[in-house]
């Protein structure tokens, strides 16, 4: 199974990396696209069936490594990853 | 006095903090990211580079290596530890300072004989300063713009936990010009610019950055 664990920076922090982003987009005619914020997703494979037990674990993993509170959110739940989505 | 000075992988600025400690008349100890403890040492300095890439976060990695437990804890047990840099970036995911540090708002790496004021003379590794005194030291990074919430702002601001703020320009978008903070004791302190590039004429723009490596000395003499 997979659990995805979804990490953006909080609304207050300023993202140089989607601001570049989003003036690309314009450059290229995108312009019905008014905001641009870049996060990062990770898929994390674990054996087994996912409960909520499981989830808890993670939502610490995800807390402690993955994302820094101080200035990101996160979300954990099941998920499938975009390979097989995309398939 | 036995400065230990952390090599992790990726680890740039080791040897030069090394050579900031004894031109300050110390001894520096190598250390190495995978021990488990900090042989005995007086105070530990986080060189600056790019520990582990910078792969998920800058210092994100680097704050869970074996050496780091022991930082931690020797810290909060009033050790001096000076984090510069990626060091600085280490002490914040480590949660030894408050706040973060994220990409600099002008997008780009910045490299520059930057000026700085100090604001902070109480801390171990400023006691050798004025305060207000001016400083040029190198500053070299593309993710030095320092963030923390209002709130925390405000109280490390009224608490005088500024050590030193940039000064000519703000060159990277840090909240309230800030470029260094010092831990509410005053033992551990963080700062994006490079006070071990500043230590003798020859081979920086000045030495400016020295008194960072002698104020340590009298404030472990002190303790």
């Amino acid at each position: 199974m997979s659990v995805v664990v979804e990490v953006m920076p909080k609304p207050e922090i300023l993202d140089p990396q989607g601001q570049a982003v989003l003036r690309a987009l314009h450059r290229l005619g995108f312009t019905e696209v008014t905001g641009v914020r870049q996060g990062k997703r990770f898929e994390l494979d674990v054996d087994g069936d996912v409960d909520d037990a499981v989830l808890d674990r993670l939502e610490q993993a995800a807390s402690t490594l993955l994302a820094n509170p101080v200035i990101e959110e996160h979300v954990v739940h099941v998920g499938a990853s975009v390979h097989d989505e995309s398939a | 006095m036995r400065i230990g000075i952390v090599t992790f992988p990726g680890s740039l600025d080791d040897r030069d903090a090394a050579r900031a400690v004894r031109y300050a008349g110390g001894e520096p100890v190598a250390l190495w990211h995978g021990d488990d403890d900090v042989a005995g040492v007086d105070a530990v300095v986080l060189p600056g580079g790019f520990s582990y890439g910078d792969y998920l976060r800058c210092g994100a990695i680097a704050r869970f290596a074996p050496v780091m437990r022991t930082v931690v804890d020797r810290a909060h047990a009033g050790m001096p530890v000076l984090g510069i840099c990626n060091g600085f970036q280490i002490l914040c995911e480590a949660h030894l300072l408050p706040g973060a540090l994220i990409r600099n708002d002008c997008q780009t790496f910045v490299c520059r004989d930057q000026e700085l004021t100090v604001e902070a003379t109480g801390t171990a590794w400023t006691s050798s300063y004025q305060p207000g005194q001016r400083l040029v030291v190198p500053l070299k990074s593309g993710e030095g713009g320092y963030v923390a919430d209002e709130a925390t702002l405000d109280e490390i601001e009224s608490a005088g936990r500024v050590v030193v703020r940039y000064t000519d320009v703000n060159p990277n978008g840090s909240a309230r010009d800030i470029a260094g903070v010092s831990s509410a004791d005053g033992r551990v302190v963080g700062l994006m610019p490079h006070p071990e590039h500043a230590i003798d004429p020859l081979t920086g723009p000045g030495a400016d950055g020295l008194g960072f490596f002698t104020s340590v000395l009298t404030s472990v003499v002190a303790a």
